[in-house]
Protein backbone atom coordinates (compact mmCIF):
# COMPACT_ATOMS: atom_id res chain seq x y z
CA UNK A 1 0.00 0.00 0.00
CA UNK A 2 1.16 3.33 -0.70
CA UNK A 3 0.87 6.78 0.51
CA UNK A 4 -1.41 9.04 -1.40
CA UNK A 5 -0.65 12.51 -0.82
CA UNK A 6 -2.73 13.67 -3.63
CA UNK A 7 -5.71 15.46 -2.92
CA UNK A 8 -7.48 16.79 -5.81
CA UNK A 9 -4.78 18.90 -7.50
CA UNK A 10 -2.93 20.01 -4.70
CA UNK A 11 -0.72 18.43 -2.47
CA UNK A 12 -1.41 18.36 1.58
CA UNK A 13 -0.01 21.28 3.17
CA UNK A 14 2.84 18.43 5.67
CA UNK A 15 5.95 17.94 5.81
CA UNK A 16 7.00 15.17 3.29
CA UNK A 17 9.91 14.03 5.83
CA UNK A 18 9.50 10.44 7.12
CA UNK A 19 9.91 10.40 11.25
CA UNK A 20 8.79 7.02 11.83
CA UNK A 21 9.03 3.77 9.65
CA UNK A 22 7.10 0.59 9.85
CA UNK A 23 8.10 -2.35 7.57
CA UNK A 24 5.76 -5.70 7.25
CA UNK A 25 5.51 -5.05 11.16
CA UNK A 26 3.60 -7.84 12.91
CA UNK A 27 3.16 -8.60 16.81
CA UNK A 28 1.90 -11.37 18.60
CA UNK A 29 0.64 -12.06 22.50
CA UNK A 30 2.14 -15.69 22.91
CA UNK A 31 0.27 -17.41 19.86
CA UNK A 32 -2.34 -14.51 19.06
CA UNK A 33 -1.51 -12.55 16.67
CA UNK A 34 -2.86 -8.71 16.56
CA UNK A 35 -1.20 -7.14 14.01
CA UNK A 36 -0.55 -8.36 10.58
CA UNK A 37 2.30 -7.05 8.27
CA UNK A 38 1.56 -2.96 8.73
CA UNK A 39 4.09 -1.11 6.74
CA UNK A 40 3.13 3.01 7.38
CA UNK A 41 5.16 6.35 7.01
CA UNK A 42 4.97 8.95 9.86
CA UNK A 43 5.02 12.14 8.70
CA UNK A 44 7.41 14.49 10.47
CA UNK A 45 5.44 17.58 12.07
CA UNK A 46 2.33 16.25 11.18
CA UNK A 47 -0.71 14.46 13.47
CA UNK A 48 -1.05 11.32 12.63
CA UNK A 49 -4.21 9.85 13.71
CA UNK A 50 -4.84 5.58 13.92
CA UNK A 51 -8.64 5.00 13.46
CA UNK A 52 -10.43 2.05 13.65
CA UNK A 53 -12.93 -0.39 15.28
CA UNK A 54 -12.14 -1.58 19.18
CA UNK A 55 -9.70 -4.74 19.23
CA UNK A 56 -8.27 -3.99 15.71
CA UNK A 57 -4.79 -3.05 17.46
CA UNK A 58 -4.95 0.55 17.35
CA UNK A 59 -3.15 1.12 20.96
CA UNK A 60 -1.00 -1.50 20.29
CA UNK A 61 0.47 -0.57 17.38
CA UNK A 62 1.05 3.25 19.06
CA UNK A 63 2.97 1.51 22.03
CA UNK A 64 5.47 -0.16 19.50
CA UNK A 65 6.88 3.31 18.98
CA UNK A 66 8.45 3.69 22.10
CA UNK A 67 8.61 -0.26 22.92
CA UNK A 68 5.87 -0.20 25.60
CA UNK A 69 4.76 -3.72 24.66
CA UNK A 70 8.07 -4.48 25.85
CA UNK A 71 6.09 -4.52 29.37
CA UNK A 72 3.81 -7.36 28.45
CA UNK A 73 5.43 -10.78 28.04
CA UNK A 74 5.25 -13.15 25.80
CA UNK A 75 5.15 -10.27 23.55
CA UNK A 76 7.08 -10.89 19.65
CA UNK A 77 7.78 -8.52 17.55
CA UNK A 78 8.41 -8.79 13.49
CA UNK A 79 9.79 -6.47 11.07
CA UNK A 80 10.60 -3.07 11.68
CA UNK A 81 9.94 0.12 13.16
CA UNK A 82 12.65 3.27 12.33
CA UNK A 83 12.96 6.23 14.21
CA UNK A 84 14.93 8.81 11.75
CA UNK A 85 16.19 5.28 9.98
CA UNK A 86 17.67 3.10 12.92
CA UNK A 87 15.55 -0.01 14.05
CA UNK A 88 14.37 0.78 17.49
CA UNK A 89 13.91 -2.92 17.86
CA UNK A 90 17.63 -3.01 17.64
CA UNK A 91 19.45 -4.95 20.66
CA UNK A 92 21.57 -1.71 21.38
CA UNK A 93 18.85 0.38 21.72
CA UNK A 94 18.62 2.19 25.22
CA UNK A 95 14.89 2.41 25.83
CA UNK A 96 14.68 4.84 28.41
CA UNK A 97 16.92 6.46 25.90
CA UNK A 98 13.80 6.01 23.27
CA UNK A 99 11.07 6.92 25.66
CA UNK A 100 12.68 10.33 26.21
CA UNK A 101 12.63 10.96 22.80
CA UNK A 102 9.11 9.25 22.09
CA UNK A 103 6.89 10.58 25.20
CA UNK A 104 3.43 9.22 25.79
CA UNK A 105 -0.16 10.51 26.58
CA UNK A 106 -2.21 8.19 28.21
CA UNK A 107 -6.18 8.08 28.19
CA UNK A 108 -6.73 8.75 31.62
CA UNK A 109 -4.49 11.86 33.31
CA UNK A 110 -2.17 10.19 35.42
CA UNK A 111 -0.55 12.88 37.43
CA UNK A 112 1.64 11.64 40.02
CA UNK A 113 0.84 12.24 43.61
CA UNK A 114 3.07 15.32 44.01
CA UNK A 115 3.01 19.45 43.40
CA UNK A 116 2.35 20.64 39.81
CA UNK A 117 5.83 21.81 39.92
CA UNK A 118 7.31 18.33 40.64
CA UNK A 119 5.24 16.53 38.23
CA UNK A 120 6.49 18.36 35.50
CA UNK A 121 10.47 18.81 37.16
CA UNK A 122 10.18 14.91 37.67
CA UNK A 123 11.44 13.68 34.16
CA UNK A 124 14.10 16.56 33.72
CA UNK A 125 15.30 15.46 37.44
CA UNK A 126 15.71 11.55 36.56
CA UNK A 127 17.33 13.08 33.03
CA UNK A 128 19.80 14.33 35.36
CA UNK A 129 18.68 18.06 35.49
CA UNK A 130 19.34 18.80 39.23
CA UNK A 131 19.80 22.87 39.34
CA UNK A 132 16.90 24.98 40.53
CA UNK A 133 16.75 27.62 38.53
CA UNK A 134 16.85 25.52 35.29
CA UNK A 135 14.40 23.26 36.20
CA UNK A 136 11.90 26.45 36.86
CA UNK A 137 12.70 27.43 33.08
CA UNK A 138 11.94 23.91 31.48
CA UNK A 139 8.76 23.69 33.69
CA UNK A 140 7.96 27.22 32.86
CA UNK A 141 8.64 26.32 29.32
CA UNK A 142 7.06 23.18 29.37
CA UNK A 143 3.47 24.24 31.63
CA UNK A 144 3.23 27.47 28.55
CA UNK A 145 3.63 25.25 25.73
CA UNK A 146 0.91 22.75 27.14
CA UNK A 147 -1.55 26.10 27.18
CA UNK A 148 -1.59 25.49 31.15
CA UNK A 149 0.87 27.65 32.17
CA UNK A 150 -1.51 30.84 33.00
CA UNK A 151 -4.45 28.73 34.94
CA UNK A 152 -1.33 26.98 37.62
CA UNK A 153 1.33 29.84 37.69
CA UNK A 154 0.61 30.74 41.39
CA UNK A 155 -0.40 27.31 42.12
CA UNK A 156 2.61 25.18 41.00
CA UNK A 157 3.17 24.16 44.84
CA UNK A 158 0.16 22.53 45.07
CA UNK A 159 -1.01 18.55 44.78
CA UNK A 160 -1.90 18.01 40.76
CA UNK A 161 -4.53 15.99 42.05
CA UNK A 162 -6.58 19.12 42.38
CA UNK A 163 -6.69 20.34 39.16
CA UNK A 164 -9.38 19.50 37.00
CA UNK A 165 -9.29 16.65 34.56
CA UNK A 166 -8.52 18.67 31.52
CA UNK A 167 -5.91 20.40 33.50
CA UNK A 168 -4.19 17.10 34.62
CA UNK A 169 -4.21 16.30 30.95
CA UNK A 170 -2.30 18.95 29.63
CA UNK A 171 -0.58 18.87 32.87
CA UNK A 172 0.38 14.98 31.41
CA UNK A 173 1.58 16.72 28.54
CA UNK A 174 3.47 19.25 30.24
CA UNK A 175 5.42 16.32 31.59
CA UNK A 176 6.67 14.70 28.55
CA UNK A 177 7.37 17.99 27.10
CA UNK A 178 9.67 19.14 29.76
CA UNK A 179 12.08 15.86 29.08
CA UNK A 180 12.03 17.14 25.16
CA UNK A 181 11.02 14.70 23.15
CA UNK A 182 10.65 14.61 19.50
CA UNK A 183 7.93 12.58 18.73
CA UNK A 184 4.29 12.43 20.92
CA UNK A 185 2.12 9.42 21.26
CA UNK A 186 -1.37 10.06 22.72
CA UNK A 187 -3.48 7.08 23.41
CA UNK A 188 -6.98 8.79 23.31
CA UNK A 189 -6.39 11.70 25.32
CA UNK A 190 -9.31 12.89 25.23
CA UNK A 191 -11.65 9.77 25.97
CA UNK A 192 -11.59 11.06 29.73
CA UNK A 193 -12.42 14.65 29.14
CA UNK A 194 -15.59 17.06 28.61
CA UNK A 195 -16.02 17.96 24.95
CA UNK A 196 -14.61 21.62 25.84
CA UNK A 197 -11.83 20.20 27.15
CA UNK A 198 -11.37 18.28 24.34
CA UNK A 199 -11.30 20.47 21.84
CA UNK A 200 -8.49 22.18 24.32
CA UNK A 201 -6.39 19.27 23.77
CA UNK A 202 -6.91 19.13 20.31
CA UNK A 203 -5.89 23.44 20.00
CA UNK A 204 -2.81 22.15 22.02
CA UNK A 205 -2.26 19.30 19.45
CA UNK A 206 -2.27 21.46 16.83
CA UNK A 207 0.59 24.11 18.25
CA UNK A 208 2.34 21.55 19.32
CA UNK A 209 2.90 20.20 15.67
CA UNK A 210 4.65 22.53 14.70
CA UNK A 211 7.50 21.53 16.66
CA UNK A 212 6.56 17.89 17.46
CA UNK A 213 5.39 14.65 15.72
CA UNK A 214 2.40 13.55 17.11
CA UNK A 215 0.49 10.16 16.99
CA UNK A 216 -3.06 10.01 18.41
CA UNK A 217 -5.12 6.68 18.61
CA UNK A 218 -8.75 7.66 19.06
CA UNK A 219 -11.84 6.48 18.51
CA UNK A 220 -13.49 9.54 17.86
CA UNK A 221 -13.63 9.75 14.29
CA UNK A 222 -14.76 13.04 14.54
CA UNK A 223 -11.73 13.93 16.46
CA UNK A 224 -9.45 12.41 14.00
CA UNK A 225 -11.17 14.56 11.42
CA UNK A 226 -11.00 17.76 13.05
CA UNK A 227 -7.27 17.30 14.41
CA UNK A 228 -5.24 15.06 11.88
CA UNK A 229 -3.38 15.45 9.28
CA UNK A 230 -2.75 11.93 8.16
CA UNK A 231 -5.40 9.41 8.90
CA UNK A 232 -4.81 5.55 9.36
CA UNK A 233 -7.55 3.34 9.21
CA UNK A 234 -7.32 -0.18 10.86
CA UNK A 235 -9.71 -3.49 10.91
CA UNK A 236 -9.41 -6.61 12.14
CA UNK A 237 -9.05 -9.87 10.23
CA UNK A 238 -11.46 -12.82 10.50
CA UNK A 239 -8.64 -13.87 12.63
CA UNK A 240 -8.62 -10.66 15.28
CA UNK A 241 -5.07 -9.99 13.76
CA UNK A 242 -5.21 -5.93 13.19
CA UNK A 243 -4.32 -4.69 9.71
CA UNK A 244 -3.76 -1.31 7.86
CA UNK A 245 -6.79 -0.75 5.50
CA UNK A 246 -5.76 3.09 4.70
CA UNK A 247 -3.43 5.28 5.24
CA UNK A 248 -3.60 9.16 3.46
CA UNK A 249 -4.20 12.71 3.90
CA UNK A 250 -7.23 12.80 6.60
CA UNK A 251 -9.20 14.97 4.15
CA UNK A 252 -9.86 12.75 1.38
CA UNK A 253 -10.30 9.75 3.81
CA UNK A 254 -13.08 11.89 5.32
CA UNK A 255 -14.63 12.51 2.23
CA UNK A 256 -13.19 9.79 -0.56
CA UNK A 257 -11.63 7.00 1.27
CA UNK A 258 -10.10 4.65 -1.82
CA UNK A 259 -11.36 1.65 -0.12
CA UNK A 260 -14.64 0.89 0.50
CA UNK A 261 -13.77 -0.84 4.01
CA UNK A 262 -13.26 2.69 5.17
CA UNK A 263 -16.14 3.75 3.68
CA UNK A 264 -18.08 1.94 5.23
CA UNK A 265 -16.51 2.17 8.70
CA UNK A 266 -16.69 6.12 8.77
CA UNK A 267 -20.47 5.85 7.40
CA UNK A 268 -21.19 3.60 10.14
CA UNK A 269 -22.64 0.66 7.54
CA UNK A 270 -20.14 -1.35 9.81
CA UNK A 271 -19.29 -1.07 13.10
CA UNK B 1 -24.14 -4.76 9.76
CA UNK B 2 -25.60 -1.38 9.27
CA UNK B 3 -25.47 0.80 12.32
CA UNK B 4 -26.99 4.38 11.41
CA UNK B 5 -30.25 2.82 10.19
CA UNK B 6 -31.93 6.49 11.84
CA UNK B 7 -29.93 8.52 9.98
CA UNK B 8 -29.65 6.91 6.86
CA UNK B 9 -33.51 6.81 6.45
CA UNK B 10 -33.27 10.61 6.81
CA UNK B 11 -30.66 10.70 4.23
CA UNK B 12 -32.98 8.29 1.88
CA UNK B 13 -35.89 10.74 2.99
CA UNK B 14 -34.08 14.14 1.46
CA UNK B 15 -33.38 12.25 -1.80
CA UNK B 16 -37.38 11.21 -1.41
CA UNK B 17 -37.72 15.17 -1.28
CA UNK B 18 -35.76 16.01 -4.50
CA UNK B 19 -37.38 13.55 -6.62
CA UNK B 20 -40.77 15.30 -5.18
CA UNK B 21 -39.30 18.91 -5.78
CA UNK B 22 -37.83 17.46 -9.05
CA UNK B 23 -42.04 16.32 -10.34
CA UNK B 24 -42.96 19.64 -9.17
CA UNK B 25 -40.55 20.97 -11.60
CA UNK B 26 -41.25 18.83 -14.45
CA UNK B 27 -44.71 19.19 -13.93
CA UNK B 28 -44.62 23.63 -13.98
CA UNK B 29 -42.26 23.50 -17.30
CA UNK B 30 -45.18 21.19 -18.93
CA UNK B 31 -47.72 23.64 -17.87
CA UNK B 32 -46.01 26.64 -18.83
CA UNK B 33 -45.85 25.35 -22.22
CA UNK B 34 -49.40 24.50 -22.83
CA UNK B 35 -50.65 27.80 -21.47
CA UNK B 36 -48.19 29.28 -23.89
CA UNK B 37 -49.70 26.71 -27.04
CA UNK B 38 -53.46 27.02 -25.55
CA UNK B 39 -52.93 31.16 -24.62
CA UNK B 40 -54.35 30.07 -20.88
CA UNK B 41 -53.59 32.94 -18.51
CA UNK B 42 -55.02 31.00 -15.87
CA UNK B 43 -52.70 28.26 -16.07
CA UNK B 44 -49.90 30.63 -16.43
CA UNK B 45 -50.95 32.24 -13.34
CA UNK B 46 -51.64 28.66 -11.42
CA UNK B 47 -47.68 28.04 -13.00
CA UNK B 48 -46.42 31.42 -11.40
CA UNK B 49 -48.48 30.47 -8.05
CA UNK B 50 -47.35 26.94 -7.68
CA UNK B 51 -43.47 28.54 -8.03
CA UNK B 52 -43.46 29.61 -4.33
CA UNK B 53 -44.09 26.42 -3.24
CA UNK B 54 -40.99 25.46 -5.26
CA UNK B 55 -38.97 27.29 -3.02
CA UNK B 56 -40.20 26.79 0.27
CA UNK B 57 -39.71 22.97 -0.55
CA UNK B 58 -36.06 23.99 -1.51
CA UNK B 59 -35.60 25.57 1.90
CA UNK B 60 -37.30 22.95 3.59
CA UNK B 61 -34.80 20.43 2.41
CA UNK B 62 -32.05 22.71 2.48
CA UNK B 63 -32.56 23.00 5.97
CA UNK B 64 -33.10 19.66 6.94
CA UNK B 65 -29.74 18.29 5.31
CA UNK B 66 -28.21 21.76 7.59
CA UNK B 67 -29.73 19.86 10.22
CA UNK B 68 -28.22 16.45 9.50
CA UNK B 69 -24.74 17.70 8.84
CA UNK B 70 -25.16 19.87 12.24
CA UNK B 71 -26.28 16.62 13.96
CA UNK B 72 -25.18 13.64 12.41
CA UNK B 73 -21.30 14.93 10.91
CA UNK B 74 -21.90 12.79 8.12
CA UNK B 75 -18.91 11.45 6.32
CA UNK B 76 -17.32 10.47 2.90
CA UNK B 77 -20.04 9.35 0.59
CA UNK B 78 -22.85 10.36 2.96
CA UNK B 79 -21.70 14.15 3.12
CA UNK B 80 -20.92 14.09 -0.40
CA UNK B 81 -24.63 13.19 -1.02
CA UNK B 82 -25.44 15.61 1.30
CA UNK B 83 -23.65 18.55 -0.52
CA UNK B 84 -24.96 17.22 -3.82
CA UNK B 85 -28.75 17.35 -3.04
CA UNK B 86 -27.84 21.33 -1.32
CA UNK B 87 -26.72 21.97 -4.82
CA UNK B 88 -29.12 19.91 -7.25
CA UNK B 89 -31.89 21.72 -5.28
CA UNK B 90 -30.52 25.27 -5.88
CA UNK B 91 -30.19 24.07 -9.56
CA UNK B 92 -34.15 22.71 -9.82
CA UNK B 93 -35.19 25.79 -8.07
CA UNK B 94 -33.69 28.15 -10.64
CA UNK B 95 -35.24 25.96 -13.24
CA UNK B 96 -38.60 26.34 -11.57
CA UNK B 97 -37.50 30.04 -12.18
CA UNK B 98 -37.51 29.17 -15.83
CA UNK B 99 -40.72 27.78 -16.02
CA UNK B 100 -41.87 30.71 -14.27
CA UNK B 101 -40.60 33.08 -16.30
CA UNK B 102 -42.24 31.03 -19.05
CA UNK B 103 -46.07 31.60 -17.73
CA UNK B 104 -45.11 35.32 -17.30
CA UNK B 105 -44.08 35.80 -20.22
CA UNK B 106 -47.42 34.12 -21.37
CA UNK B 107 -49.34 36.48 -19.32
CA UNK B 108 -47.58 39.81 -21.11
CA UNK B 109 -48.26 38.28 -24.67
CA UNK B 110 -51.63 38.08 -23.12
CA UNK B 111 -54.22 37.96 -26.54
CA UNK B 112 -52.44 38.89 -29.02
CA UNK B 113 -52.35 36.58 -31.75
CA UNK B 114 -49.80 33.92 -32.31
CA UNK B 115 -47.14 34.27 -34.64
CA UNK B 116 -46.53 30.87 -35.93
CA UNK B 117 -47.61 27.28 -34.84
CA UNK B 118 -44.97 25.81 -31.96
CA UNK B 119 -43.44 22.96 -32.85
CA UNK B 120 -39.69 23.34 -31.61
CA UNK B 121 -40.54 24.83 -28.34
CA UNK B 122 -42.67 22.34 -26.94
CA UNK B 123 -39.80 19.80 -28.06
CA UNK B 124 -37.53 21.77 -26.51
CA UNK B 125 -39.52 21.57 -22.99
CA UNK B 126 -40.06 18.05 -23.59
CA UNK B 127 -36.12 17.44 -23.77
CA UNK B 128 -35.02 19.79 -21.09
CA UNK B 129 -38.46 18.22 -18.88
CA UNK B 130 -37.19 14.75 -19.44
CA UNK B 131 -33.15 15.36 -19.01
CA UNK B 132 -34.48 16.72 -15.73
CA UNK B 133 -36.08 13.74 -14.55
CA UNK B 134 -33.52 11.20 -15.67
CA UNK B 135 -30.70 13.47 -13.66
CA UNK B 136 -32.69 12.30 -10.51
CA UNK B 137 -32.96 9.41 -11.38
CA UNK B 138 -29.12 9.34 -11.56
CA UNK B 139 -28.79 10.57 -8.40
CA UNK B 140 -31.66 8.27 -6.92
CA UNK B 141 -29.82 5.32 -8.56
CA UNK B 142 -25.85 6.49 -7.96
CA UNK B 143 -25.33 5.77 -11.94
CA UNK B 144 -22.26 8.40 -12.84
CA UNK B 145 -22.45 6.76 -16.28
CA UNK B 146 -26.21 7.96 -17.13
CA UNK B 147 -25.49 11.28 -15.84
CA UNK B 148 -22.54 11.43 -18.06
CA UNK B 149 -25.11 10.70 -21.32
CA UNK B 150 -27.34 12.61 -20.18
CA UNK B 151 -24.96 15.96 -20.63
CA UNK B 152 -24.31 15.29 -24.25
CA UNK B 153 -27.76 15.44 -24.59
CA UNK B 154 -28.07 19.33 -23.97
CA UNK B 155 -26.62 19.60 -27.62
CA UNK B 156 -30.21 18.42 -29.13
CA UNK B 157 -31.24 21.45 -26.82
CA UNK B 158 -29.16 23.82 -28.42
CA UNK B 159 -29.51 22.86 -31.41
CA UNK B 160 -33.23 23.49 -31.10
CA UNK B 161 -32.67 26.76 -29.56
CA UNK B 162 -30.61 27.60 -32.92
CA UNK B 163 -33.23 26.64 -34.97
CA UNK B 164 -36.31 28.79 -33.04
CA UNK B 165 -33.78 31.54 -33.30
CA UNK B 166 -32.41 31.40 -37.15
CA UNK B 167 -36.82 30.71 -37.69
CA UNK B 168 -37.73 33.97 -35.48
CA UNK B 169 -34.94 36.01 -37.12
CA UNK B 170 -36.71 35.39 -40.51
CA UNK B 171 -40.12 36.66 -38.99
CA UNK B 172 -38.60 39.81 -37.83
CA UNK B 173 -36.50 40.39 -41.26
CA UNK B 174 -39.70 39.97 -43.27
CA UNK B 175 -41.89 41.72 -41.03
CA UNK B 176 -40.99 43.96 -38.70
CA UNK B 177 -44.61 44.50 -36.66
CA UNK B 178 -44.09 40.47 -35.82
CA UNK B 179 -40.49 41.92 -33.39
CA UNK B 180 -42.63 41.92 -30.22
CA UNK B 181 -43.98 38.64 -30.58
CA UNK B 182 -41.09 36.93 -31.20
CA UNK B 183 -38.67 38.48 -29.15
CA UNK B 184 -41.05 36.80 -26.32
CA UNK B 185 -40.82 33.81 -27.83
CA UNK B 186 -37.37 33.87 -28.33
CA UNK B 187 -37.53 34.90 -24.26
CA UNK B 188 -39.04 31.40 -24.07
CA UNK B 189 -36.77 29.30 -25.67
CA UNK B 190 -33.77 30.78 -23.83
CA UNK B 191 -35.43 29.87 -20.53
CA UNK B 192 -35.74 26.51 -21.72
CA UNK B 193 -32.33 26.63 -22.88
CA UNK B 194 -31.38 27.45 -19.43
CA UNK B 195 -32.89 24.82 -17.63
CA UNK B 196 -31.35 22.23 -19.88
CA UNK B 197 -28.18 23.46 -18.57
CA UNK B 198 -28.65 23.53 -15.15
CA UNK B 199 -29.73 19.56 -15.83
CA UNK B 200 -25.96 19.39 -16.34
CA UNK B 201 -24.72 20.76 -13.65
CA UNK B 202 -27.29 18.56 -11.80
CA UNK B 203 -25.52 15.45 -13.87
CA UNK B 204 -21.58 17.01 -12.05
CA UNK B 205 -23.07 16.66 -8.98
CA UNK B 206 -24.00 13.20 -8.92
CA UNK B 207 -20.71 12.45 -10.94
CA UNK B 208 -19.00 13.90 -7.47
CA UNK B 209 -21.57 11.81 -5.57
CA UNK B 210 -20.51 8.51 -7.16
CA UNK B 211 -17.14 9.29 -7.69
CA UNK B 212 -15.85 12.37 -5.68
CA UNK B 213 -14.61 13.99 -8.54
CA UNK B 214 -15.38 17.63 -9.24
CA UNK B 215 -15.33 17.98 -13.03
CA UNK B 216 -16.76 20.22 -15.90
CA UNK B 217 -18.66 17.59 -17.72
CA UNK B 218 -19.26 19.88 -20.80
CA UNK B 219 -18.91 23.63 -21.58
CA UNK B 220 -22.29 24.25 -23.24
CA UNK B 221 -22.06 26.17 -26.83
CA UNK B 222 -24.50 28.81 -24.82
Amino acid sequence: MSINLELTDKKAPISDEIRISTRDLSLYYGDFQALRNITLDILENAITAIIGPSGCGKSTFLRLFNRMNDLITGVRVEGSVELDGVNIYDKDIDVVELRKRVGMVFQKPNPFPMSVFENVAFGPKRHGRKNRMELEDIVEKSLKQAALWDEVEDKLGQSALALSGGQQQRLCIARVLAVEPEVILMDEPCSALDPIATLRIEDLMRSLAENYTIVIVTHNMQQAARASDMSAFFMMEDDRAGILVEYGPTEKLFTNPEDKRTEDYITGRFG
Amino acid sequence: MEIRTAFHKRLREIQNDVLAMGSMVEKAISRSIEALKERDLDKAHGVIAEDLKVNKKRFTIEEKCVQLIATQQPMAGDLRAIICVLNIITEIERIGDHAEGIAKIVVMIGDEPPLKPLIDIPRMAEKASDMLHRSLDALINRDADAAKQIVTEDNEVDNLYDQVFRELLTFMAEDPKTITRATRLIWVAHNLERSADRVTNICERVVYMVTGKMEELEVSKY
